[in-house]
């Protein structure tokens, strides 16, 4: 029988799936948040492990290898959904594909962007970053991940068609990145000196607000290109 | 052979009518000014050989892809413009089904009942028994056989109350007796006045009186 759901009940259907299906293939939680915790370690390595100039660079380290290892996961996220068909079924149902998006995108920023928040504190803790910006980067992750989430599926939309698609999506996406990398590490400096960075906090989540309506609006389009 | 075709009804209970569709891909023109219409009750057979257009018109109808050229509509109404109300009325299962392969067959058939606002999933067992998946509820469905993956998207045939199927290569990988099983399931669908579009390989076995076949040509 149809019966009609609320939107809120279909985003958590949409939204278990998938987080249901990266719990299943551990590997996909686990790779990028490897690979983040890889690039840390090598920075130390490379440049030498003089405290203050570690300190000096956590912020634009630690933002850089969260956008790469975001982007990891955004290749995956309608991948397997375009090849087995269920994209079509999305598309073909009576609710809105925006809705549908919205909620995928969701689920993969709570399977690559926040456990990236919830270490953050052991991120700082091996750049050695100063205690007192230890918040700005809680905070930026905070808010600065989910805006990753959002500004890369619209690239993930765009190629998901495609045979190698991965490539052509970071050469997309990567550029798009730009403003929230400046602001969020901008955020960080700020707070290591002990000024307030409620400014750039502010930007990032007015991005976000944007990105919130916005970005589903254009992936569902680009979907409905890609699937065409 | 009797045309059954009631022809002065048909203005009042065309479901489906194509209006001079054209669709080209990699410049090559597939079909050129098609036009055709279904009614209530009717299932049409699309034929033609491999390259054809049958998957590329199934998707224009369905509203995936545009057409070059020409409109479809759905009960006197543009597809594209009414989009939702057509999509509520719609049940399409493609060459890619719609079954994810990581998920069990029972996670599967929730999963869309829930996305096409249905809430039938006291069934879904009975169902999955029925199609001869007794046991097989709750393993992943990358474990199963074609035959079986095809069956658990099939049993979406049993748990919609969409007028209009469209079903491409339905058969495919199924057994004779999923094949007589699921043309029984035509019927009863087109007793209550449901209409059915399908491409198929292999002739329908079963007698079908509201059946109009619909033959595509090959074009260089």
């Amino acid at each position: 029988m149809r019966v009609n759901h609320s939107y809120w009940q279909l985003f958590k259907a949409v939204y278990s799936k998938d987080v249901t299906l990266a719990f299943r293939q551990r590997a996909e939680i686990v790779n990028p948040l490897l690979f983040f915790l890889i690039v840390i370690t090598l920075f130390p390595l490379a440049i030498g492990p003089e405290p203050g100039l570690l300190a000096r660079m956590a912020p634009g380290i630690i933002w850089v290898a969260t956008l790469l290892s975001t982007m990891l996961g955004l290749d995956k996220l309608f991948r397997d959904d375009y090849h087995d068909g269920s994209l079509e079924q999305m598309i073909a149902s009576p609710y809105p594909l925006s809705l549908c998006v919205l909620a995928k995108v969701f689920a993969h920023w709570t399977i690559t962007g926040l456990p990236m928040v919830l270490m953050a504190p052991m991120f700082a803790l091996l750049m050695n970053l100063e205690p007192q910006a230890l918040g700005a980067t809680i905070l930026t992750l905070l808010i600065g991940t989910p805006l990753l989430s959002f500004i890369g599926a619209i690239g993930a939309g765009l190629t998901v068609g495609l045979q190698k698609g991965g490539i052509l999506m970071s050469l997309l996406v990567l550029p798009l990145y730009i403003p929230v990398l400046i602001f969020a590490t901008s955020a960080i400096d700020t707070s290591s000196m002990s000024l307030a960075y409620g400014g750039q906090l502010a930007i990032l989540g007015a991005m976000l607000a944007v990105a919130c309506i916005a970005a589903p609006l254009a992936i569902s389009s680009a979907l409905r290109v890609s699937v065409s | 052979m009797v045309d059954y075709r009631p022809i002065l009804r048909t203005e009042n209970t065309n479901l489906l009518e194509v209006k001079s569709v054209t669709c080209v891909k990699q410049e090559r023109c597939l079909f050129e000014a098609l036009s055709f219409s279904l009614g209530s009750g009717k299932i049409m057979q699309i034929e033609g050989p491999n390259g054809a257009g049958k998957t590329s018109l199934l998707r224009i109808l369905s509203g995936f892809a545009q057409p070059e050229e020409g409109e479809v509509l759905f009960e006197q109404r543009s597809i594209n413009d009414y989009y939702d109300e057509f999509a509520a009325q719609l049940l399409f299962i493609g060459h890619k089904t719609g079954v994810n392969t990581q998920l069990t067959a029972f996670e599967n058939v929730c999963h869309w009942l829930f996305v096409h606002g249905y809430n039938d999933e006291s069934q879904v067992y009975e169902l999955l028994g029925k199609l001869g998946l007794v046991g097989l509820e709750d393993v992943p469905v990358r474990t199963l056989s074609a035959g079986q993956q095809r069956r658990v998207a099939l049993v979406r045939l049993w748990l919609n109350s969409a007028k209009l199927w469209i079903l491409d290569e339905p058969f495919t990988a199924l057994d004779k007796k999923g094949v007589a099983m699921l043309q029984s399931r035509f019927n009863e669908h087109l007793e209550l006045g449901g209409s059915i579009l399908l491409t198929t390989h292999q002739d329908l076995t079963q007698h079908f009186e509201q059946l109009q076949t619909l033959v595509l040509e090959y074009r260089h």
